[in-house]
């Protein structure tokens, strides 16, 4: 229900931004004056007019609207797909892609000339660069398959050597009688500036394409990302899908090459799907919010660049989509740097608390002539012997203290002497209760000498939920019932605080 | 046939000390599964060159170096953060990082179109052929006048500088590469091995891809190291088996480019680009005849093995 609505709402981003820009016909071509420049430093920033705001908010320019529009279709795209080669861990195969693409556009150029064409005629290039993309990944998945090579540096093989040859290649063309190469260059290093209607077409067509393969496979390519071992013993055809996954890669890369250029469509590919990670732990979502942040960075960065003079687009973009990320990374509600740093601090606080709790009250039993039969009972503890009973030192047990008291555990400290309140002893009753639990299951289950049982213990008493020690008492028939026998007694001699 | 000036030797030269001074250090970030820092730093040192430029407004190439050296550490520096603070995949991290810089250097130049002549295209392909129209000394032996070109002079210190290193610290390097974690309990940090390996990487490819071409950087990095790695499992064969192999590509490579487009009726082609492709063609060959991990070498195992069952 909730990944429908996802999916809705991304076919209104896309249908917001497509529907509109269909209508224009009129090409204003504008290009901004080149000012003198004293230096970086002390230029005036020409700041846009409000009228320039709306102009470019509301898509009004031709060819704004272009940009603005393919860019943000093509982060789309970018960030949908993206998040699947995040999971598969091969988040620079776009890197790989896109420098592998060179030679199959040189030989494109090539070829066409060599049979009386112009040589720069787009779908020839376009076709090309896939075809020779294509072969580039088949080779990292036949080096994957075939060799004992790992994925980074079959990706790095690929990537140089079809970028050498594509170099070499290049080399030829330049000592071509023909041999105008420029055009050549604009269409290796992209021209997000000056796009035109046919490479909105192409790029929403392509994008149009991704979303509608990753929606039909989302179930498998979800299965190949997660557990690429269980899918192949399952059946399914894991080179297959993986093939079609590269495909889908390398059709976005070579649209996105020739409209924006090299390094953008690196970053569309990394960036907002990794950016995404931070919010979410469901793929649906994951996909879904790549696609959302790829297509904002590609909006926002498109439109700063037409608003402010002397901004290329493809950086700018970059730059968004980079900006998003660190947001993403440092705010993210799932793996975010704050909510992580935050989680740990609570359960680092937790745990001194019930490492506190847990000295004070075998420091009480202690008191007790004979535990097994009478009650342990709350009063003032010492604060010295708690000292002796873990390996903290003086400053720590005061700073635990304090913590506690704040928590409402501990109803006063002064003169060297420590009390608990109620809350705290029953806590602190639990907390031991569920350490000696453990033990003795260590003891019992796993033949854990008893003087080793302290330290794992140690470790899982404060994980130890409901259900768990549940089932513990289940497994430990003398204490399954807390009310009858409320403690077991230590396996072993407690040290420290005993004395 | 072929015809060979001393401008050849020369580029052949240049060719194997860069080609060396990158497997030395290659066989290490294959080790790591970090193959693809060569090409990271190779582009995100842009903004290094740009702000080297914009501060001295000069375009000599120490200062340039120095840039561009210590934004290429700050690469590995700030993949390191993103990987370790956000907890991402270390691929992406490098990907972040090297296109965010490379965006923000391409910023950079074009704010200041004005007053740089920078293109970021000459930042990608350096020419190994112009290497020796720049000479840094003349020497002359029996009569034999030599002008050894700068570039050679330059990368064959940091070759040697990355030579020197490795046997030096190749115990170090050894342990830090398969078993970081035992490398610390050892005593011997890490993590300080790491940015001493990142540095040297960095200090490399700036000066390689200043004189040489950014291509031979990522190809050398990487191509050389994996073809190794198919022949042994030795890590010290490994090392200078790598450093062997990348001196056949450079000279091979060299040899295919001025011969290899006259049967096609060109003059020539680009060196760099061929030496990639030559070592692309030595690492099929490992992929195929290896003697234990090559392709033919399994299927005969295999065969022998399936003929010993019943």
């Amino acid at each position: 229900m909730r990944r429908a609505a996802l999916h809705l709402a991304l076919g209104l981003w896309i249908l917001l931004f497509v529907v509109p820009s269909l209508r224009g016909a009129v090409i204003h071509d504008h290009t901004e004056g080149i000012r003198p420049l004293g230096s970086l430093a002390n230029r005036p920033i020409d700041w846009p007019s409000r009228a320039d705001l709306l102009r470019v908010a509301l898509l009004q320019d031709y060819n704004t609207r272009l940009v603005v529009v393919s860019a943000s279709l093509l982060g789309t795209a970018c960030g949908l797909i993206g998040g699947f080669l995040l999971l598969r861990k091969r988040s620079l195969m776009g890197d790989t892609l896109s420098h592998a693409t060179l030679p199959g556009i040189c030989l494109a150029f090539m070829g066409m000339v060599a049979f009386g064409h112009s040589g720069k005629s787009m779908p020839g290039l376009l076709l090309g660069a896939l075809l020779s993309g294509i072969l580039g990944f088949a080779t990292v998945l036949a080096i994957r398959k075939v060799t004992r090579v790992k994925d980074d540096a079959a990706m790095g093989i690929v990537l140089s050597v079809f970028f050498g040859l594509g170099v070499a290649l290049l080399g030829l063309i330049q000592k071509m009688p023909e041999g105008s190469a420029a055009g050549l260059e604009a269409f290796i290093y992209g021209k997000t500036a000056s796009m035109v209607f046919e490479d909105f077409l192409v790029v929403s067509s392509v994008t149009v394409a991704a979303l509608l393969v990753c929606v039909a496979l989302f179930k498998e390519f979800r299965l190949v990302c997660f557990d690429e071992g269980f899918a192949s013993s399952q059946g399914w055809p894991v080179v297959v899908l993986d093939t079609i996954m590269l495909g889908l890669v390398t059709i976005v890369t070579v649209a996105g090459l020739q409209a924006v250029g090299l390094i953008l469509v690196i970053a569309f590919l990394i960036t907002p799907a990794a950016a995404a990670r931070f919010w979410t732990h469901r793929l649906g979502h994951l996909l879904a919010l790549g696609a959302l942040i790829g297509g904002l960075s590609g909006w926002m960065g498109a439109a700063i660049s037409a608003l402010l003079p002397r901004l290329p687009a493809g950086a700018i973009i970059v730059l968004v989509a980079a900006i998003l990320f660190l947001v993403s990374m440092f705010f993210g509600s799932a793996r975010g740097v704050l909510v992580r740093w935050f989680r740990q601090s609570r359960l680092k606080r937790k745990i001194g608390r019930q490492h506190l709790l847990r000295a004070a009250y075998e420091w009480l039993e202690s008191r007790v002539e004979n535990p097994d039969r009478e009650r342990v009972i709350n009063g003032p503890i010492k604060m010295a012997a708690l000292v002796s009973s873990r390996s903290w030192s003086v400053p720590e047990l005061n700073r635990e203290i304090r913590r506690a008291y704040d928590d409402a555990f501990v109803q006063s400290f002064s003169d060297g002497e420590l009390c608990l309140n109620e809350a705290g002893f029953l806590a602190a009753a639990r907390v031991t209760r569920n350490h000696r639990l453990w033990e003795l299951y260590l003891i019992e289950n796993a033949d854990i000498a008893p003087n080793h049982v302290d330290r794992d213990a140690d470790a899982v008493e404060h994980v130890l939920g409901e259900p768990l020690v549940n089932e513990l008492e289940k497994l430990l028939p003398a204490y399954r019932d807390a009310r009858r026998s409320p403690m077991p007694g230590s396996p072993h001699p407690i040290s420290g605080g005993a004395e | 046939m072929i015809e060979w000036y001393p401008i050849d030797t020369w580029i052949v030269l240049t060719g194997i000390v860069c080609a060396m001074g990158c497997a030395v250090l290659g066989n290490f970030l294959v080790l790591r599964r970090m193959s693809m820092m060569g090409d990271a730093i190779s582009h995100a040192v842009l903004p290094g060159l740009a702000m080297a430029f914009l501060i001295t407004g000069s375009r000599a190439s120490l200062t340039m170096f120095v840039g561009a050296a210590v934004v290429g550490v700050l690469t590995a520096v700030f993949t390191q953060w993103v990987s370790h603070f956000g907890n991402v995949d270390r691929g992406a991290s490098m990907g972040i990082v090297f296109t965010t810089l490379f965006a923000f250097g391409l910023l950079l130049i074009v704010q200041a179109a004005d007053r740089v002549d920078l293109d970021p295209s000459c930042v990608l392909y350096g020419a190994i052929e112009l290497t020796p129209l720049e000479i840094l000394f003349r020497w002359s032996i029996a009569g034999w006048e030599i002008g050894v070109p700068r570039a050679f002079v330059v990368l064959g210190t940091v070759c040697l500088l990355n030579v020197i290193v490795v046997v030096l610290f190749f115990k170090e390097f050894r342990l830090s590469s398969f078993d970081p974690a035992l490398a610390t309990t050892l005593g011997f940090n890490a993590r300080i091995m790491h940015y001493v390996l990142m540095t040297l990487v960095a200090i490399t490819t700036v000066a390689s891809f200043e004189a040489v071409g950014s291509i031979i950087v990522i190809a050398m990095l990487v191509v050389p190291a994996a073809t190794a790695h198919l022949l042994t499992d030795r890590l010290s064969t490994m090392v200078p088996l790598s450093m062997v192999i990348a001196g056949s590509c450079a000279g091979l490579g060299h040899l295919s480019a001025i011969t290899l487009p006259k049967w096609f009726g060109f003059e020539d082609t680009s060196t760099s680009g061929m030496m990639a492709v030559v070592a692309g063609a030595l690492f099929g060959m490992a992929v195929l005849i290896a003697p234990r991990y090559g392709w033919v070498a399994r299927r005969l195992a295999l065969r022998r093995a399936s003929r010993r069952l019943p």
